[in-house]
C-alpha cells in the first residue's frame, strides 16, 4: 500500500490561498486505509479550512467529493462535473492521484494536501513502515524476503555497514536491514546468499519515467 | 619503502591520519602531516569524514606526496556515483597515489548537510570490486583504459562489531572483493581483538588494529554510548579517571596497546584526531624508532 501523511495545515492553508471555491478530492484506497485521505480526513481539512480563512477574515467555499481510486480515470473521470465552477481541487490523494486529478480536470488547478511516503505495509493499528523502494530490479529472492533497498538508509547490497549497533540503522530509529537479512538467511540455512558478492545495481531499472505497458497481452477489458 | 612494500615485507607497520581542512587554508593539515613524516609508513587522508564537507582528499594526498609521504586515499561511495568514483581513482592514480581505503560512507543524515541526496551508487565491496578492475586495464563497465591503475586496495572491519558475523561475513566479501589490508575500527580490548586475529589469519590479508587516541574520561564514555563497535572496557575508563594527567595518560594507553599488538596483527593505524603531532611520542612510549 501507499502511505501519505498530510502537509502541515499552514502549507496547504497558504497554497489555497488565491483561490476562494475549491474542491476537496480524497481518496478511497491507499490513503483512506492509511487515515489520512479518505472522506472523513477530507470532511475534517474541509472544514478547517474554511474556519482558518474565516479567522483570516476572508471566506472559503469548499466542495467534498472522494473517488475510490484517484490514480484511475475510470474513478476520477466524475470529478470533472463536481469540479464545474470551481477555483481549484485540493487532492488527498497519493502523489499519483494527484497527478491523474489534474489531468482530469485541467486546466484547473490541483494541489496536494499530502507528502506521500513510501511503499510499506501495516506493521500494527495505525503503523505503516516502508517496505519496496519500486526500484525496478527485485532483489528479495537473495534477501530472505528482506528489502535492502528500501529498508536499509544506504540501499547497499552486500551486507551491513559499519555503522550498525545492536542491530539498530545508524541513523533513525530502525533496525539494521542487513542484520535482519543475515539473521534470516541463517535460519534457513541460506547462508551462501549472503556471501555470493551482488554486483553494481541496476539502477536503470529505477529511472524514470516508467511504464508498466501490458496492452498487447492483456484481456479486453 | 612504501606500505604494500612493508606489509609484505613483515614489518610492524605504522599508519596514522589526516583530516583535510573544513576550507583552503591547509597549514594546519600540512603542520600534522610534518610531524608524522619519517614516524609512520603512510597517513590516511580522510573524505569528507562523518558526512562533513571538506577539502578534496585526493587533492589533499597530492600534497602530502609532493612532501614526501606516502598516503592512503579514503574514498567513500556517499558523495559520488560510479562514474565519479572512477574519475577520482583515475586521477588519483595519474598523480601517484598508490593506497585506496574503500570504504561506503556514513550516511549525510549524520553530517552537516543532512538534506542532502546520498548517493550509494556502489558500496565498499562494490567499490573494491571496481579498484580491482582499474588495476586490470578496465573500467566498471569492461571498456578498457588508456592505462592501468595500480592501487593498493584496502577495507575496514569492525572486530567488536556487535552482532558480530554479518560484520564478518562481510570481511570475508572484502577479501573476496580485493581488500589487501585492512585497517579496523578502533579497537581496546586486546583479547577480543586476538580472537578476531584468529579467524582472520585464515585469509592473505594483512590487519592493521585501530588505536584511538583516548583524550579524557568524556571521551571515553562518548565512544561507548555513541560510536557503533567501539567499546572502552571500564578498567581503561578507570585508569584515565585516575591520572592527573589523562592526555598524557591517553598516550600512554596508546603506546602499551602498540606494544602489546606487535606479533598479534600486522600493525596499527593511529587516530590521533586533531592530536597528530601526539603520534611521534605515542610511538617514543611505545619504544618504535623513527
Amino acid at each position: 500500500m501507499i502511505a501519505a501523511e498530510l502537509k502541515p495545515f499552514k502549507e496547504i492553508n497558504e497554497s489555497l490561498l488565491p483561490f476562494e471555491r475549491v474542491l476537496v478530492v480524497g481518496c478511497g484506497t491507499c490513503t483512506t486505509v492509511c487515515l489520512t485521505g479518505g472522506e472523513r480526513q477530507v470532511e475534517l481539512l474541509a472544514t478547517a479550512l474554511r474556519l482558518a480563512r474565516k479567522v483570516e477574515g476572508s471566506s472559503l467555499q469548499t466542495k467534498e467529493a472522494t473517488v475510490q481510486r484517484q490514480c484511475e480515470p475510470e474513478f476520477a473521470g466524475v470529478l470533472k462535473e463536481a469540479a464545474g465552477g470551481l477555483d481549484a481541487a485540493l487532492s488527498l490523494g497519493c502523489g499519483a492521484g494527484v497527478q491523474l486529478v489534474s489531468d482530469v480536470l485541467a486546466p484547473l488547478p490541483v494541489l496536494p494536501a499530502l507528502n506521500t511516503s513510501n511503499i510499506g505495509v501495516a506493521k500494527e493499528h495505525a503503523l505503516w513502515e516502508e517496505r519496496c523502494a519500486a526500484c525496478g530490479d527485485c532483489v528479495l529472492g537473495g534477501t530472505a524476503g528482506i528489502c535492502p533497498v528500501a529498508r536499509c538508509a544506504k540501499g547497499i547490497l552486500n551486507g551491513p555497514c559499519g555503522g550498525t549497533n545492536d542491530g539498530r540503522c545508524e541513523i533513525g530509529d530502525a533496525p539494521c536491514a542487513w542484520t535482519l537479512i543475515y539473521e534470516r538467511l541463517e535460519a534457513q540455512g541460506r547462508l551462501d546468499d549472503f556471501k555470493r558478492i551482488a554486483p553494481p545495481k541496476d539502477f536503470a531499472a529505477a529511472t524514470g519515467p516508467r511504464k508498466l505497458d501490458l496492452r498487447e497481452v492483456a484481456d479486453e477489458p | 619503502m612504501s606500505l604494500r612494500e612493508a606489509l609484505a615485507a613483515g614489518e610492524y607497520v605504522i599508519t596514522a591520519e589526516v583530516g583535510p581542512p573544513k576550507g583552503t587554508d591547509v597549514k594546519e593539515m600540512l603542520h600534522a602531516a610534518a610531524a608524522l613524516k619519517g614516524r609512520v609508513h603512510a597517513v590516511n587522508v580522510t573524505d569528507n569524514q562523518s558526512a562533513v564537507v571538506r577539502l578534496s582528499p585526493v587533492v589533499a594526498c597530492h600534497m602530502l606526496l609532493e612532501r614526501g609521504l606516502e598516503p592512503v586515499l579514503q574514498l567513500t561511495c556517499r558523495d559520488r556515483n560510479r562514474l565519479a568514483l572512477q574519475s577520482e581513482l583515475l586521477g588519483a592514480a595519474s598523480l601517484g597515489i598508490k593506497n585506496v581505503l574503500a570504504l561506503t560512507g556514513d550516511h549525510v543524515k549524520l553530517g552537516d548537510h543532512p538534506t542532502a541526496k546520498p548517493v550509494f551508487d556502489l558500496e565498499s565491496v562494490q567499490l573494491l570490486k571496481v579498484i580491482g578492475e582499474l588495476n586490470a586495464g578496465r573500467d566498471g563497465a569492461g571498456s578498457e583504459l588508456l592505462g592501468p591503475a595500480d592501487f593498493f586496495a584496502g577495507a575496514v572491519v569492525t572486530p567488536e562489531a556487535n552482532p558480530l558475523e554479518p560484520q564478518m561475513a562481510k570481511f570475508e566479501k572484502k577479501v573476496a572483493a580485493g581488500a589487501k589490508f585492512f585497517q579496523t575500527q578502533a579497537i581496546y580490548d586486546l583479547e577480543k581483538f586476538a580472537s578476531f586475529m584468529e579467524r582472520a589469519r585464515a585469509y592473505q590479508v594483512k590487519i592493521l588494529a585501530g588505536i584511538l587516541l583516548l583524550k579524557s574520561v568524556g571521551m571515553a564514555r562518548y565512544l561507548n554510548k555513541n560510536v557503533a563497535g567501539v567499546f572502552v572496557p571500564e578498567p581503561l575508563i578507570e585508569e584515565l579517571k585516575g591520572a592527573a594527567d589523562p592526555p598524557a595518560k591517553g598516550l600512554e594507553i596508546a603506546a602499551r596497546q602498540i606494544r602489546a599488538l606487535a606479533g598479534v596483527c600486522d600493525g596499527v593505524h593511529i587516530m590521533a584526531i586533531g592530536a597528530e603531532e601526539e603520534v611521534p611520542e605515542i610511538l617514543d612510549l611505545a619504544g618504535l624508532k623513527n
